[in-house]
């Protein structure tokens, strides 16, 4: 059963933001959130096919023990790659500067963001850094790992960690000026009537996001610049030959880089947040819930890093407030699993394809969160740190919940961004598709982990080859699966039906306004009336527009 | 137009903060080591030249000093005193790069600098120092080895800053173009109050860097 | 206080001088040996005195004092994220070797 709204007529506007100025320069130099977020999209594509490239080239070279297709070190090189592209130019800013910024302005019923200029810098910026990486890649490539831990990067390897690092700050510049505009927009740029409290929760996601953007990212910079500085110069911070401490580097890398894995997950939780209620025809169980837990999570997050250094030599003492902590931050996640499956509970379920992705999404979140839970244990740490157990961990959260999220996001407001519907059986196969795949692909790898086959190893004992079979065959399916929606959606923007302004009838601003949406989001400035989410009361269109 | 001076602010206060979190990483760093090698940072700090870091934090007060006279000017529309503050600010922020230049010069000289890249590190100044102060030899390498440290980050830590002091002229020289231009009033002076903003806070960040490098422990009595 | 309203050049100088002040009190105390109880409290001293200046050029200098109090939640969250970094990671340091691993 489908929602797809039936009225007779659906037309596309006259002129919406697509159609409004023609040629490269009115792309390249635009302001418009909505133009932005479309460069955006196409550059994280390719950036995710990179990075998906560089993943099967891992999964391929790993199907014989001894290594089937690269030397060891090269073989660093791959899974190097692929996490620096993945983590740092895919993840971070797929749903804050795709998903977020097309859709948080008309969810507040704004123009745009508060600066658009510094919008669109942010995405210069963002091409800077990834064309830095490219550099990188094509001049012989990295083989520190994503984490650059020192001193191997500091000084004993020999590839291109500096101009790798710059690339990475630079993409982490873009983010903290995404950031930086999510967070003035939700406090000066709220419509009439637009209260905190009646903020739909995409808006409350990315402006926790936003919050851990502007606070971990700056220590990231500085983290890199000191490893570029002693790399570049031969100073001594991180050297144990000065009395350096390669430890201090892991703590000021994770202070960052564990609330970054918050930058990525969170937004897709925003996500999750829209697409449950709309698709139960219910009202989210628990609003205020799951609005705080979004800030939980995200000053949580802040305190728990040490928890990746376990075994890497910090105090016991440390380690045990860590491992405490970690528990904690585990809470506010539960709270919104909890949430969401309370509302989808006597909700009038449809299996459109954004709700495939969503459920997907609620049981694959939930197994790499518990998994979670054991490596924050101590004792278990000691065994499973550094293998393939947090490979699939964070994979399952990774790929299983935020790229899910970002799929389920990207077909739910597709309809809004380019005015078309994609075409559902196809799209409902590649979801499937890609579930099955993801799960053959990283479930064995819980039990590989467990086993004892470690990380970042180009070879492993030969007892573990079927399961790594295994994996890369489901790795075909999963690499399917994402390629199957960048086809028909480009296929949709000119073959596809034509979707009407509220095609999920969807409460939320920005299905007030056409599909596309005009320039300037609104051809009156909205008044809201009502909660967000009214699914289900006596009138779904209770949102009045001032004339 | 006072909604986006305010939304303007605030995302200035934004990125201030991004900063914040920025130097204090390096902070954070400065302060483990200075846990851990104590001494040596003790002998480090006591070898660079407290009346130049005291004069050079005066300076800053100065021109923080002058910038906010500046903002008050271009609230009240007082092109000329907007000029004559800006170019005073500027000129103070001239001379802290100028002093900071003859420390680094200094350090030069000496052969403090640390690091592989051109292997002039050699603290036999610090030592031979140490010897006087009553160190066994032995004690007395150690810390003067451990200088080294010191150094990275007394370099890292002031170069930093002082990037940040030539950001800050630049955008100084921006102002001032406007300010020439006659565009600030009571009615707009954003820019101004942001640039000022960003003045004030590479102040403050000073304001700490002056007793964290060069005051860590002074009370046996050597300038 | 009132959103927008600003400091008479009378504070401003005020507070320059406070300043200048700190600043020579800050040079002067680092020569006179503050060890009671067997702790030196130079360091302290030094830190205290640098964020009281550091507090003023805040509040006069950058108008905070003046400002809506999201503009001074902002700041505030800033140090105290800053504070949650250095006691966290000094929960680490501080305690090396303190429990004997089993």
């Amino acid at each position: 059963m489908s929602t797809v709204a039936q009225t007779p007529e659906r037309v596309m506007p006259d002129r919406h933001y697509l159609n409004d100025n023609y040629g490269i320069r009115s792309w390249l130099l635009t302001k418009d959130h909505k133009r932005i977020a479309i460069l955006y999209l196409i550059s994280i594509s390719v950036v995710f096919f990179i990075a998906g490239i560089f993943a099967s080239l891992i999964r391929l070279h790993l199907l014989t023990p001894n290594g089937a297709l690269f030397t060891p070190d090269t073989y660093n090189k791959m899974f190097t790659m692929h996490g620096v592209m993945m983590v740092f130019f895919f993840l971070v800013p797929s749903v804050p500067a795709v998903l977020g910024n097309f859709v948080i302005p008309l969810m507040v019923g704004a123009k745009d963001l508060a600066f658009p200029k510094i919008n669109l810098m942010s995405w210069y910026i963002y091409i800077v850094g990834v064309t830095f990486a490219m550099a990188a890649i094509v001049s012989g490539g990295v083989d520190t790992g994503w984490t650059f831990y020192t001193p191997l990067s500091s000084g004993f390897l020999h590839t291109n960690v500096i101009v790798m690092v710059v690339g990475v700050i630079f993409a982490g510049f873009s983010s903290i000026f995404t950031g930086l505009n999510f967070i003035v927009t939700v406090h000066r740029m709220r419509a009439p009537g637009l209260t905190w409290g009646r903020l739909p929760l995409m808006v409350w996601s990315n402006y926790a996001t936003s919050l851990i953007m502007i606070l971990a990212t700056p220590v990231l910079a500085i983290t890199l610049i000191l490893l570029g500085l002693e790399r570049g110069f031969h100073i001594g911070i991180f050297d144990p030959k000065l009395g350096g401490d390669p430890v201090l580097f892991q703590h000021m890398f994770w202070f960052y880089s564990h609330p970054a894995v918050y930058i990525m997950i969170l937004p897709g939780m925003g996500v999750i947040s829209e697409i449950i209620p709309c698709f139960s025809r219910k009202r989210i169980f628990g609003y205020s819930f799951v609005a705080f837990s979004s800030i939980a999570i995200a000053v949580f997050g802040f305190v728990v890093w040490a928890h990746h250094m376990f075994v890497a030599g910090i105090s016991v003492y440390s380690a045990m407030v860590f491992s405490l902590l970690s528990y904690a931050v585990a809470i506010p996640s539960a709270v919104k699993v909890f949430n969401w499956t309370a509302t989808m509970y006597k909700g009038s379920i449809s299996m459109d394809t954004p709700m495939l992705y969503a459920m997907g999404f609620i049981g694959l979140f939930t197994i790499g969160g518990l998994t979670g839970l054991f490596l924050a244990a101590l004792g278990l740490d000691v065994h499973i740190h550094d293998t393939y157990f947090v490979i699939a961990h964070f994979h399952f959260i990774m790929v299983g919940g935020m790229v899910m999220a970002y799929l389920g996001g990207i077909h739910f407001w597709w309809p809004k961004m380019t005015g078309r519907l994609y075409p559902e059986a196809v799209a409902k196969l590649a979801a499937l598709i890609t579930f099955i795949g993801f799960n053959l692909t990283f479930f064995p790898q819980f039990v590989l982990g467990y086993l004892g086959q470690p990380r970042r190893y180009a070879i492993y004992a030969p007892e573990f080859q079927v399961l790594n079979v295994l994996s890369t065959a489901g790795a075909s399916v999963l690499a399917v699966g994402f390629i199957l929606p960048a086809l028909y959606l480009t296929w949709s923007l000119k073959y596809g039906e034509v979707a009407g302004d509220n095609p999920w009838r969807a409460t939320g601003l920005e299905w007030q306004t056409t599909s596309p949406p005009p320039t300037h989001n609104f051809h009156e400035t909205p008044v809201v009336t009502t909660e967000a989410y009214h699914y289900g009361s006596e009138s779904e269109e209770e949102v009045r527009v001032v004339p | 137009m006072a909604q986006q001076k305010e939304a303007s602010t605030f995302g200035m206060w934004v990125f201030l903060v991004t900063e914040i979190m920025m130097f204090g990483g390096v902070f954070v760093a400065y302060m483990i080591y200075r846990l851990k090698y104590y001494e040596g940072f003790v002998a480090g700090s006591t070898s660079i030249d407290v009346t130049w870091g005291f004069i050079n934090t005066l300076v800053l007060i100065c021109s923080s000093l002058t910038m906010a006279l500046a903002v008050s000017a271009a609230q009240r529309g007082v092109v000329r005193l907007q000029k004559i503050f800006i170019i005073f600010t500027m000129a103070l922020g001239l001379v802290f790069l100028v002093i900071k230049g003859i420390e680094y010069h200094q350090k030069w000289v000496e052969h403090h600098v640390p690091g592989g890249t051109w292997q002039t590190f050699d603290p036999q100044d610090i030592h031979q120092d140490l010897i006087k102060e009553g160190k066994t030899p032995q004690a007395a390498t150690e810390i003067a080895h451990q200088t080294e440290i010191f150094f990275c980050f007394y370099f890292a830590m002031t170069g930093l800053h002082a990037l940040h002091m030539i950001i800050g002229l630049i955008l100084m020289t921006w102002l001032l173009l406007r300010v020439s231009r006659r565009e600030f009033g009571p009615d707009y002076y954003t820019p101004v109050e942001l640039g000022g903003l960003y003045w004030h806070f590479v102040d403050i960040v000073w304001i700490y860097l002056f007793p964290l490098l060069y005051l860590i422990n002074r009370t046996h009595g050597k300038i | 206080m009132t959103e927008g309203a600003h400091p008479t050049h009378k504070v401003y100088y005020l507070v320059f001088l406070a300043l200048v002040i700190g600043t020579v009190l800050t040079w002067r105390i680092a020569f006179v040996d503050l060890t009671f109880f067997g702790i030196s409290f130079n360091p302290e001293v030094a830190v205290l005195i640098a964020c009281t200046k550091a507090t003023l050029v805040i509040l006069f200098f950058m108008h905070v004092r003046y400002s809506s109090k999201l503009t001074m939640l902002t700041v505030a969250a800033g140090f105290f994220w800053l504070l949650i970094m250095i006691s966290l990671d000094l929960c680490d340091y501080l305690t090396r070797g303190a429990v004997k691993p089993l």
